[in-house]
Formats: C-alpha cells, sequence, structure tokens
C-alpha cells in the first residue's frame, strides 16, 4: 500500500472509525440544530436526541450484521 | 463543575490508552531488554507533548463559537465510536480487549522478529515502542487537545493526562506485568459517555443553542446518556445470544 494511502487510511480510521454513518448523522444533526435555533426555536433537545437515535441505528447494523455472519 | 468533567474525562481516557501501551513497552522490555523500548516509548511521549504544546495553544485563538462547533462534532463522532465499541462488547457482539492475551502476542512476536542494532539501540524494540505509544497516545493528545481548547485549559486536560501517564507508569513498574485487572470496557463505556456528553454541549453551542440552566446541563446530558447508553446494552443482550464476555457497565 501506498504510504499517502495508508496515511489516509489511518486518519479515516482515527477520526471516522467503523461506521461513516455517525460522521454524517453527527454533521447533519448539527446543521439541522443550527435551523430553528437561528429563526429562534429552543432546540437544544433536538442534538441529544437526535444522537442517541443514530447510535442506536448503528448498533442495530452492527447487530444485523453479526447474527447474518 | 466542568474542569472536574473535564479532568475526569482527559485521565480517564489517558489511562485506558496508556494501560495498551504499557502492554507493548512491557512484553519488549521483558523479552528484549528495557532500554530500547523504554528509550522509544519516551520518544513518543516528547512528540505527543510537542503536539499538545503546540497545537493547545494555537486553538485558543480560534472564535470560541468556531471552535466549539468543530471540536463537537469531533468529539461526538470521537465518542460515539467509543460509546459504540463499549457497547457491542457488553452486549456481547465484541470480544472483549484481553491485556494478557495481548501481552502473549506481543512476546511471542518479539521473541521471533531478528536483532538489528541502529544508533546503539534494538531497532526491533524501539520502534515497536515508539509507534505503539504514539498510536496510543494520539488518541490522548486529540482529547487533551480538543477538550482543553473548549474548556479553554488545556494545561489542566494535559495535567489529567499526566497523572494518569505517572499512575499506570508506576503501576507498571511495580507488577513487571500488564495490568489485566484494570476494567477498560467499563472504562471505554465511562469515556464514550463523557465525550458524547461535552460533543453535544459544545456542538449545540456552536451551531448556536442556549442550553437551559448553562453548564448544569452537562448533568443533564451525562445522565441521559448513561441511561440510554446503559438501555442499549440491556436491549442489545435481550436480542444476542448469551456471550461469555464480561459484562461492562
Amino acid at each position: 500500500m501506498k504510504p499517502i494511502v495508508r496515511f489516509g487510511r489511518f486518519w479515516w480510521d482515527f477520526l471516522v472509525g467503523d461506521d461513516w454513518r455517525i460522521a454524517i448523522g453527527v454533521a447533519a444533526l448539527l446543521g439541522l440544530t443550527a435551523l430553528p435555533v437561528s429563526a429562534g426555536i429552543a432546540a437544544w433537545w433536538l442534538l441529544p436526541v437526535g444522537v442517541m437515535v443514530v447510535l442506536a441505528d448503528s448498533l442495530r447494523r452492527a447487530a444485523r450484521s453479526s447474527r447474518q455472519s | 463543575m466542568s474542569s472536574v468533567f473535564l479532568f475526569l474525562s482527559a485521565f480517564l481516557a489517558s489511562a485506558v490508552e496508556f494501560v495498551e501501551a504499557l502492554t507493548i513497552v512491557l512484553a519488549l522490555g521483558v523479552v528484549r531488554g528495557w532500554r530500547s523500548p523504554l528509550v522509544g516509548a519516551g520518544a513518543a511521549a516528547l512528540v505527543l507533548a510537542g503536539l499538545v504544546a503546540g497545537l493547545g495553544p494555537a486553538l485558543t485563538l480560534v472564535p470560541i463559537d468556531a471552535l466549539r462547533l468543530a471540536v463537537g462534532a469531533l468529539l461526538l463522532v470521537f465518542g460515539l465510536q467509543w460509546l459504540r465499541k463499549a457497547i457491542l462488547r457488553a452486549g456481547g457482539l465484541k470480544t472483549l480487549h484481553d491485556e494478557e492475551e495481548a501481552f502473549r502476542h506481543e512476546t511471542e512476536e518479539a521473541r521471533r522478529a531478528g536483532s538489528t542494532r541502529r544508533a546503539g539501540l534494538d531497532w526491533y524494540a524501539f520502534t515497536l515502542s515508539f509507534k505503539g505509544v504514539l498510536l496510543e497516545g494520539l488518541e490522548v493528545a486529540f482529547i487533551v487537545i480538543t477538550f482543553g481548547a473548549s474548556a479553554q485549559n488545556v494545561p489542566l486536560a494535559a495535567a489529567a493526562a499526566g497523572v494518569a501517564l505517572a499512575l499506570v507508569a508506576a503501576a507498571g513498574a511495580a507488577l513487571r506485568a500488564p495490568l489485566a485487572r484494570v476494567p477498560e470496557n467499563t472504562i471505554k463505556f465511562a469515556v464514550g459517555v463523557l465525550l458524547t456528553t461535552f460533543g453535544t454541549f459544545w456542538g449545540a453551542e456552536g451551531a448556536g443553542v442556549g442550553w437551559p440552566g448553562g453548564d448544569v446541563a452537562l448533568l443533564g446530558l451525562l445522565a441521559f446518556f448513561s441511561l440510554a447508553a446503559v438501555a442499549l446494552v440491556k436491549l442489545l443482550r435481550r436480542t444476542t445470544a448469551p456471550a461469555s464476555a464480561q459484562l461492562a457497565p
């Protein structure tokens, strides 16, 4: 493997980890939180609830693929 | 209050990573002598300290809202990775990290490896120790830098990591054996919850949220994520076959 690919893979594994959907989910949730807040709506609850939904979905996928293998 | 959380998070995350690094250094030291692995570990510690000393103060110059949004997002992704793995381990879907097994594996590899001397050092022992400590320590440096910069208290986060390093090194020197009794998954579970709590708090603040109760909201978030994570473990255990794995939380 080329050093640059190895370097990129290392940082991908380090920052994104086993499930890239978590990173996408977090980015989307932060954007979704900013929208109502900028309109003056109290949306402090949105991120914690959304984070647990993202985690639960990732675990559900992991459990399903573990049962299949 | 957030200083206590900051210290605790940096301390626990550092301790668990240093335990893993210690296993590598011990295995190399027992088989190939202590000098080269200790020089390797020291060199890696210097690189990590330089990283924290260089990046930590530099990050505090970034506007606090932008910093908290970026750091919150990173901590959330990072914390959720830790929490996901810890929940999967506690739920019996992933094998637990076994320091004694890791130690056996490392000593076996160290015995089989050939001997090349460079700069007066056993090069295999030096490079493996350097890489092991650097890789394990990179997560520590990341947490110290992000936590410290967001809380505007890098020295406290660095001190927590320093205390963890001193304790783990002292325990390793006294026992000359891997710290197999450290409940690693339980600590990783706790760190995952703490990282997720801070990531959510700072990420939301960066997105413009004003938390009800200010810093006290951290306690509410901590309770919420702890309870939700324990519930997810129970749910996983119920849906998977009984595992022989040790249970974490």
